[in-house]
């Protein structure tokens, strides 16, 4: 299940609404990603006031439903949900939130670390910062990169 | 064609969104960004460095061999930064 929306979301009810009813969940995991206040390694730069989030209504929503079908193709997920915010955000403020439920733990584990690997690098969001010194666009970091090709098939092809 | 711009692609090129008629010959992506670049100087600027452009053609990620057509909706935006 995919949402992208404005508005925060509830990480606890959102976890247990996704094994609710289904016996064979044994379990549940999550990932929340969060606002930094910190520039991360860049000591001296201003803090972060705000970001803001842009994102492409429609494109988005079918890239992350292309990652959630790669995703169960490759695990035996029970349920799947990822949430991802847009708009202007503050420190503090939850940004995407992604949970898998499976069986056993390896696969929600893995599924979970997967979707936010493939999310950052394929899904079309932008993240303006604002400081005391102005605003700017995010730039893509190579380790994004490197993060979301450490799942790529090497047994294929 | 509609044409879509994303985060500093859309500052630059200092519009949201707009509709053009291709020219003859225009097929590509690549042939495409070609042709936006002669269009004005926040066109050139914006397409400087094709490096950190990346297109969506109908809301897929696509190459500069991939074709284009009047019909389609091509977006423009820089390397994603979600998550």
């Amino acid at each position: 299940m995919i949402r992208v929306q404005r508005e925060d979301f509830d990480v606890g009810a959102e976890m247990a609404a996704l094994s609710e009813g289904n016996p064979r969940v044994g379990a549940v995991v999550s990932f929340v990603g969060v606002v930094r206040e910190m520039v991360e390694g860049a000591s001296g730069e201003p803090a972060i006031t705000a970001l803001t989030l842009e994102h492409y209504p429609g494109m988005t929503e079918r890239q992350l439903a292309e990652i959630e079908a790669e995703a169960r193709a490759r695990w035996p997920l029970e349920a799947c949900l990822v949430v991802h915010r847009y708009g202007r955000l503050e420190p503090g403020d939850r940004i995407v939130l992604v949970v898998t439920a499976s069986a056993h733990r390896q696969a929600a584990l893995e599924a979970c670390s997967f979707l936010i690997d493939w999310l950052k690098t394929k899904a079309p969001f932008w993240k303006r910062e604002e400081t005391a010194a102005g605003a700017k666009w995010v730039a893509a970091r190579d380790g994004d990169d490197s993060a979301a090709e450490r799942w790529d098939k090497t047994d294929e092809k | 064609m509609t044409l879509l711009y994303f985060a500093w692609l859309r500052t630059r090129i200092g519009q949201q969104s707009e509709t053009v008629t291709l020219p003859d010959g225009v097929t590509t992506v690549g042939a495409l960004l070609e042709w936006l670049k002669q269009r004005g100087p926040g066109y050139a600027a914006a397409l400087e460095d094709l490096s950190v452009v990346r297109v969506a053609v109908n809301q897929d990620f696509a190459a500069l061999d991939h074709p284009v057509a009047d019909g389609d909706e091509v977006a423009l935006f820089p390397p994603v930064t979600g998550g």
